[in-house]
C-alpha cells in the first residue's frame, strides 16, 4: 500500500474529475429501445455505477459516453459542453474493457504508453509515466511482458494503467472484474476504488453484479429497459428502494400478499405503514416486499408457520418460513438460529416502521436460499 | 472376522491374498496398453497420408537431387547445375521469381483489403457469397481460366470488342494478354481469391475493442491500422503471401496454355523438357531445373521465417 502511495504521488494529476450530464438519451436498434429517455448527473470526481441485468441499456449508455454510439435523441454533457459531435478520439475518456483489449502487439509497458504516443509525447517521457503507472498497478515486473504471457488480473491491471495514462477526466469501466476469478476480482476491486479515489477521476463503472457496485460506488444507478429506476448511495438503495424492479433487483426480498387500506398494510398480524413509491401505490391484488434483515423470527410452537429451509451464511443465516403458503426469508444470527430446527413452529415480525408493495407478481417456485 | 480382514489389506493373509496384487497388475498392464493405444493411434491415423505423401513428395525430391548431379551416363557431374545457371534456364529462374513476386505482393493486397472489406460488411449474405465464390475461383486455373481469358481479353475477345467499340481497344494501348503481364493478369483471377480464402480468418481474430480501445486513447483510423491492426495481422498476411508465391512460382497449366512457352518461365522449361525437347547430352538438365526451384522455395521460406519471426515476436 505504502508503494502504491508513493506512486501515486509521482503521477497523481491535479484533480480533474468532470461533471457528466446524460439527459434524456434514446438509442434504438431496429424495434429494440437500448436507451429510452435515460438521464443521469455525475459530480465530478464521483464513482457512479450502472447496475442492471442484460439487456438494460447500461453498456449503451457507457459507449454512447465514450462517442461509440450514436444517439437518436439526448445530449451528452462534460463539464456543462454538449459532447455529442465530439469523436471518441478526441473525448479524452479512458476506457477499460470487459475483455480487456490490450494490444496483442505491444508489451505490457508500450500497451501502457499508447495513449501517450497518440498525444506525441517524447519516448523518454512516455516510457516513464508508463513505468510509474505499471508500479501504481503493481506490475512494474511485468512491463516487458506481452498480454499472452500474463494472467487476466495482471492484464486487467495493465488496461486500468493505459487508460490512466491519458489523464482522462472521466474513467469508463465497462464491466471489468467479470471475467477474473473471484479472489482476483476482490482485490482488484479494491485497488481500482483505491486510485480512484485518489486521482479523483469522475468514474462511470458498469456491472452486472450488484455486490460490486455497492462496495465500489458512490452513487449506484440501477437500469432497467433503458431507463433509470433509482439512483442512489449503495445504503439507500438497498435500504429505501423506491420501484419494486430495485427492491427485488437488488438485495434479496420475499413477496408476501397483502391488501392495504388507508396506506397501511397488515402483516404477521401487526400494522405496518405504506412506503411511498415512485411508481406510487398500486392498486388490486398487492405484495409486500420484504428484506429478510426485516423479518425476525422467533419460536413459538402455538404458531402456524414453520421453517422449510436453513442456509448457513457466516455471522447469519438465513431461514424460509413457510407462512401460508408463501416463503418468507429472514435472516437470523447463526446462534439463534442454532436453537431453531427444520419444521420448527415460528411467529414472524417486521421491524422496519414502513414497508414497499408491488402489483402482486405471478406465482414462482419457492427460494430455497 | 473374515469381513473385518478382507477390510483390512495390511492383515490379509492365504491364498486370498494375492488376489489384489495380481488384480492390481492387471490394472497396471490394461493401463498400459490403453496408454500405448492412445499413443499409437495418431501414428496410425497419419501413415496412410504419410506414406503418400513419401511416394509423391519425398521420392520425387530425391529423384530430383540424384538425377540433377548425375550426367546421361551415370556418372557424378555439376554440367547440369552450370547450365541452368546461365542463359534461358536462368532467365526461366529470372522470370518466375518476379511472376511470383507480383503475383503475391499485387493479390496479397487487393485480397487483404477485398476480405477487410467483406468482413466489416454487414451483410452475412454477402460473406457467404464471397467465401463460396473465393473457394471456388481459388481453384479455377489451367486450360479452362486461360480460355475464359482469351474468349474475354484475346484479340478477338468479347470484351475486347465491346471496347474497341468505343475505341478503348486495350491492344491498340500495348496490352498483350500472350505476354507475361498477361500472365500476371490472368494469375491475378485465382490469386486474389486464394488471399481472401487465407487472410480472413486472420481478419475474423481482429477484435473490435481493439479498435475502439486505440480509438479511446486519441489513435485515429490511420494511426490504429499501423500500429495495431496491420502489425497483428502481419504473420497472417506474410503467411498467404508465401503461398501465393508458390502458387504463382509453381503454376504452369496457365501459363503454358496461355503463352504455348513464349514467356520463358522455370515450369514451363520443365514441362518442354520432360515433353521431350532437350538437347543430347543434356538429358538431366529437367532435373537440375527441377532441383533450382526446390532451392527457391526453400530460399523464400527461409526468408519467410525470418520475416515471420521479427513480425510474431509477441506471439511467442
Amino acid at each position: 500500500m505504502t508503494e502504491l502511495a508513493d506512486a501515486t504521488r509521482t503521477t497523481e494529476p491535479a484533480p480533474a474529475g468532470a461533471r457528466v450530464g446524460l439527459e434524456g438519451l434514446v438509442r434504438t436498434y431496429g424495434a429494440t429501445r437500448a436507451l429510452d429517455g435515460f438521464s443521469l448527473a455525475i459530480e465530478p470526481g464521483e464513482f457512479v455505477a450502472l447496475l442492471g441485468p442484460s439487456g438494460c441499456g447500461k453498456t449503451t449508455a457507457l459507449r454512447v459516453l465514450a462517442g461509440f454510439e450514436q444517439l437518436d435523441s439526448g445530449r451528452v454533457t462534460v463539464d456543462g459542453r454538449d459532447v455529442g459531435k465530439i469523436s471518441a478520439q478526441h473525448r479524452d475518456m479512458g476506457m477499460v474493457f470487459q475483455s480487456y483489449s490490450l494490444f496483442p502487439n505491444m508489451n505490457a509497458l508500450n500497451n501502457v504508453a499508447f495513449g501517450l504516443r497518440m498525444r506525441h509525447q517524447h519516448a523518454a517521457q512516455r516510457r516513464q509515466k508508463a513505468g510509474e503507472l505499471l508500479e501504481l498497478v503493481g506490475l512494474s515486473d511485468q512491463a516487458q511482458k506481452y498480454p499472452h504471457q500474463m494472467s487476466g488480473g495482471q492484464q486487467q491491471r495493465v488496461a486500468l494503467a493505459r487508460a490512466l495514462a491519458i489523464e482522462p477526466r472521466v474513467l469508463l469501466l465497462d464491466e471489468p472484474l467479470s471475467a477474473l476469478d473471484a479472489k482476483v476480482r476482490a482485490e482488484l476491486r479494491d485497488q481500482i476504488r483505491q486510485l480512484q479515489q485518489r486521482l479523483a477521476i469522475t468514474t462511470v463503472f458498469v456491472t452486472h453484479d450488484q455486490e460490486e457496485a455497492l462496495s465500489m460506488a458512490d452513487r449506484v444507478c440501477v437500469m432497467s429497459a433503458g431507463r433509470a429506476e433509482q439512483t442512489a448511495t449503495p445504503a439507500t438503495l438497498y435500504s429505501r428502494p423506491t420501484t419494486p424492479f430495485v427492491a427485488e433487483f437488488v438485495g434479496v426480498s420475499s413477496r408476501v400478499p397483502v391488501e392495504p387500506v388507508n396506506d397501511t398494510v397488515t402483516l404477521f398480524g401487526e400494522s405496518c405503514r405504506v412506503r411511498p413509491s415512485d411508481a406510487g401505490v398500486p392498486t388490486g391484488e398487492v405484495d409486500a416486499l420484504l428484506r429478510p434483515e426485516d423479518v425476525t423470527v422467533t419460536l413459538d410452537a402455538t404458531a402456524k408457520p414453520f421453517v422449510t429451509h436453513k442456509s448457513f451464511l457466516g455471522a447469519i443465516t438465513r431461514v424460509i418460513v413457510q407462512v401460508d403458503g408463501v416463503a418468507v426469508r429472514a435472516d437470523v444470527r447463526s446462534d439463534v438460529a442454532a436453537d431453531i430446527e427444520l419444521g420448527a413452529r415460528v411467529r414472524l415480525a417486521v421491524v422496519s416502521r414502513d414497508v414497499l408493495v408491488a402489483r402482486r407478481a405471478p406465482a414462482r417456485p419457492a427460494p430455497t436460499d | 472376522m473374515t469381513s473385518a480382514t478382507s477390510d483390512d489389506p495390511s492383515s490379509v493373509s492365504g491364498p486370498g491374498a494375492t488376489a489384489p496384487a495380481a488384480g492390481g497388475a492387471d490394472v497396471a498392464v490394461r493401463r498400459r496398453r490403453r496408454s500405448l493405444g492412445r499413443a499409437l493411434a495418431p501414428v496410425a491415423a497419419m501413415a496412410p497420408f504419410s506414406i503418400y505423401s513419401f511416394l509423391g513428395l519425398g521420392v520425387p525430391i530425391l529423384a530430383v537431387i540424384y538425377y540433377a548431379f548425375q550426367s546421361e551416363q551415370g556418372k557424378p557431374t555439376l554440367s547440369n547445375l552450370a547450365l541452368v545457371t546461365h542463359g534461358s534456364y536462368l532467365l526461366g529462374f529470372e522470370n518466375s521469381i518476379v511472376l511470383a513476386l507480383i503475383t503475391s505482393i499485387v493479390p496479397g493486397i487487393l485480397g487483404l483489403i477485398l476480405a477487410y472489406a467483406i468482413a466489416t460488411s454487414r451483410s452475412t449474405l454477402l460473406k457467404r457469397l464471397v467465401a463460396t465464390a473465393s473457394g471456388v475461383l481459388a481453384n479455377f486455373g489451367g486450360i479452362n481460366l486461360t480460355f475464359m481469358f482469351i474468349a474475354t481479353l484475346g484479340s478477338t475477345g468479347i470484351l475486347t470488342a465491346w471496347l474497341s467499340a468505343i475505341h478503348l481497344n486495350p491492344w491498340n494501348f500495348g496490352f498483350n494478354l500472350y505476354s507475361f503481364y498477361g500472365v500476371v493478369l490472368v494469375y491475378l483471377y485465382f490469386q486474389v481469391p486464394l488471399m481472401v480464402l487465407v487472410i480472413t480468418p486472420a481478419l475474423g481474430g481482429l477484435r473490435p475493442s481493439w479498435r475502439e480501445a486505440a480509438e479511446n486513447m486519441g489513435a485515429s483510423s490511420w494511426r490504429y491500422w499501423r500500429y495495431v491492426g496491420i502489425p497483428v495481422l502481419m504473420p497472417s498476411v506474410l503467411g498467404g503471401m508465401l503461398l501465393l508465391f508458390g502458387s504463382g512460382f509453381a503454376a504452369y497449366a496457365t501459363a503454358e496454355t496461355l503463352t504455348a512457352g513464349t514467356v520463358t518461365l522455370a515450369p514451363i522449361q520443365i514441362g518442354s523438357l520432360l515433353a521431350g525437347n532437350q538437347l543430347a547430352g543434356q538429358e538431366n538438365v529437367g532435373y537440375a531445373v527441377g532441383l533450382g526451384m526446390f532451392v527457391v522455395l526453400a530460399l523464400t521460406m527461409i526468408l519467410y521465417g525470418l520475416v515471420r519471426r521479427r513480425a510474431s515476436k509477441w506471439l511467442r
